[in-house]
């Protein structure tokens, strides 16, 4: 029974784990962006760039650095059309966003089905060896560790490198020179302006990483959990969950990677609670992860903190001539 | 010293442009969009002239086509109002999607367990029910936004994804027909559906086509000619100035909320009770969200919503058509939705603006 429920509750961090990665991307990439005074809504549809250009560089090319760099390129892509409508164009920001998501997702959908239509027999693509390449593998025998070898050792690159993006991006934002300027551009363009800080510069250049990272996002949903099958609505909703993510984690890096955790296990959580412990329909199980960002959203705007706000010059578009 | 007589590329506010000339500019926008789309097309081997007209006729060709056009602007314009209304307040409604399927749960629950109600009381409550839940259901981020500020925005988007696993636990369990072969709602009993009008040119369409033309005039009056209109335009313009003027901003919030979710509650329940016919995942179908990008390209004008709800409705119904016909897959739509709005959203900086290389004074 004990070893039983051991084994049960690794087999679901492990799931959790898996289940967080392309939340942290997306939720790292909207906090770089909103760092730069800009709310992209546009993640969810970055991600779809993200998953269908990764899908389809594997497909073709079998080489797993392309497939990543495909990914991480499409997702930065779709940024520069959101920072040139928003920066340069002054375009409205949520509009942008929103507009930006239906694109991805559209975009997706359409060459996704395309590359099934053309494909030659069945719709198995990928390489086993590609597969392999990005799938979870253990690292130097560690992961044969009871418990904890196969929670720490036994990932996909995609997920070590989400890792390290998290705390690289902590230490950019606290301890740089960048970072600081970026968190003055994001602040109060103005006075950044006035400092001397290129805040065009700042903004195009954050809010393209941050395309990326949630390009890389994508990547992963395809590539790792949908072992590299195409199917329509591939992201389904966890760019959104990103979004808030970035609310709960407070614009820190490191809470999100804890935070993207929480959720991660949310959503695997149907399928390692017994049947005969809690007994809730599927539906309403998929459903808490949204729930419990609502709460998150409602809490987190009760307990107003001033070092855990909004960015704020977030939202606003900064004109140099109306300062 | 000697000083570059030129600057760089200055940018400028530029004064008012005639309403009727931004219009031409922005129809302009629009065309320039479709030749990117074209672009796109010729880039994977189609021809874009023979694709566009394909669209076309696809939508408008014969007066079937035409009514199944008709009958996929009546649920937008109607989310549309909705939006246009909350949006006008600058408050970020992006839960249309949601407040729509879930005006169509209460319709539904009237339609298939009192359908004993004589059908005018059955039909009444069903609309009026799914304004009632949706309007609620809209009221909840309303007042968490004037109570303590919570972000709109993300919260009435999220509220969607909650009704739509509601509609999946609903076709799943309690609401399952028990004479269904796989998990879904019973089909509405033939007292549930909406009445259907004879038009001459295309045909029978349901009621829900009046109700919409009407809606899109009351709005419009609505917002022109209420002391509530003009509330709502005074809080969209600076809250600040409106709680000066001693407006109760917090109550226009959450009035102007209910109205707007109880709107698109009232499109779902046309939906689900004119051509669907039962409560389905699907029944929202990404009109909340296309409906803010009608609303944006509109420029909160009801009529002009109408009017691009029509254009939207062609571009889908037209692409479904290219689907079957060229076999391109009818995501289509949503592709030349984004680049629609993208080159309107640009193009709207040229209109505010102006770019100039100014001539320095050498000192």
């Amino acid at each position: 029974m004990t070893q039983d429920f051991w084994g049960q509750a690794t087999a679901f961090l492990y799931a959790a784990v898996l289940a967080c990665v392309p939340l942290l991307y997306g939720t790292l990439g909207e906090i770089l962006t909103q760092k730069a005074g800009n709310i992209n809504l546009g993640v969810e549809g970055m991600m779809y760039l993200g998953a269908i250009a990764g899908f389809l560089a594997g497909y073709r090319t079998d080489s797993a650095m392309l497939t990543v760099l495909a990914g991480f390129l499409a997702g930065a892509g779709g940024a520069l059309i959101y920072a040139f409508l928003t920066v340069s164009l002054k375009a409205n920001q949520n509009v942008s966003g929103l507009t930006l998501t239906v694109f991805g997702m559209g975009v997706a959908n359409f060459l996704g089905e395309k590359a099934k239509l053309n494909a030659p027999v069945g719709t198995a693509f990928m390489s086993e060896r590609l597969k392999a390449l990005l799938s979870p593998v253990g690292i130097g025998g560690l992961d044969g560790l009871p418990v904890i070898g196969p929670l720490l050792f036994r990932h996909s690159v995609l997920t070590y490198l989400a890792v390290l993006a998290s705390v690289a991006m902590a230490l950019y934002l606290r301890r740089s020179r960048l970072g600081l300027n970026l968190r003055a551009v994001g602040e109060n363009p103005a006075a950044a302006d006035a400092m001397g800080v290129p805040v065009s510069k700042y903004k195009y250049a954050h809010i393209l990483v941050g395309g990326g990272l949630c390009g890389l996002g994508g990547v992963y949903i395809s590539m790792v959990t949908c072992l590299g099958n195409w199917q329509p609505n591939i992201v389904a909703g966890q760019g959104w969950i990103a979004m808030a993510l970035v609310i709960f984690a407070a614009w820190k890096p490191l809470r999100a990677a804890a935070g993207s955790l929480v959720f991660g296990a949310l959503s695997v959580l149907r399928l390692y609670v017994p049947k005969d412990v809690v007994d809730i329909p599927a539906a309403l199980f998929t459903m808490l992860p949204f729930i419990v960002t609502c709460l998150v959203l409602v809490v987190s705007s009760v307990r107003l903190r001033r070092e855990n706000q909004q960015p704020a010059g977030c939202g606003v578009n900064y004109f140099r001539e109306e300062r | 010293m000697f000083k570059p007589l030129l600057s760089a590329p200055h940018v400028v506010q530029r004064g008012e442009v005639k309403p009727a000339a931004a219009w031409a500019y922005r129809a302009f926008a629009v065309l320039i969009a479709l030749a990117a789309g074209g672009v796109f097309l010729a880039s994977l081997g189609y021809n874009p002239f023979r694709v566009y007209a394909s669209m076309l006729m696809g939508a408008l060709g014969t007066p079937g086509m035409q009514r199944e056009t008709v009958k996929l602007t009546i649920p937008l314009a109607m989310a549309s109002l909705g939006v246009l209304l909350a949006f006008k307040m600058r408050f970020w409604n992006i839960g249309a999607e949601g407040q729509f399927a879930l005006g169509a749960v209460a319709a539904s629950y009237f339609a298939n367990f009192q359908p004993q109600l004589p059908p005018a009381l059955l039909i009444s409550l069903m609309a009026a029910s799914a304004v009632v839940l949706a309007g609620l259901w809209g009221l909840v981020p309303a007042w968490f936004k004037t109570r303590f500020g919570t972000n709109e925005t993300l919260f009435t988007l999220m509220l969607n994804y909650i009704v739509l696993y509601i509609i999946t636990y609903l076709r799943e369990g309690p609401w399952r027909d028990p004479a269904g072969g796989f998990a879904a709602t019973p089909r509405f009993p033939r007292q549930a559906r909406l009445p259907e009008l004879h038009f001459p040119s295309i045909g029978n369409v349901h009621i829900g086509l009046i109700v919409m033309l009407l809606a899109v005039v009351l709005v419009y009056l609505y917002l022109r000619y209420t002391k509530q209109g003009y509330e709502i335009a005074v809080v969209g313009q600076n809250e600040r100035t409106a709680r000066y003027a001693g407006m109760p901003v917090k109550r226009i919030v959450l009035r102007t909320m209910f109205l707007s979710a109880g709107i698109c509650g009232l499109a779902g329940m046309m939906q689900v009770a004119g051509p669907d016919r039962q409560l389905t995942d699907a029944v929202a179908g990404g009109r909340g969200f296309t409906a803010v990008s009608v609303v944006w390209l509109a420029r909160l004008s009801p009529l002009g919503s109408l009017a691009v709800a029509f254009l939207f409705s062609v571009m889908q119904k037209g692409c479904s058509m290219m689907q079957t016909e060229f076999r391109i897959p009818a995501s289509m739509s949503d592709i030349l939705q984004g680049i629609v709005l993208f080159f309107v959203l640009g193009a709207e900086f040229f209109l505010q603006y102006s770019i100039r290389r100014r001539r320095e004074v050498p000192a």
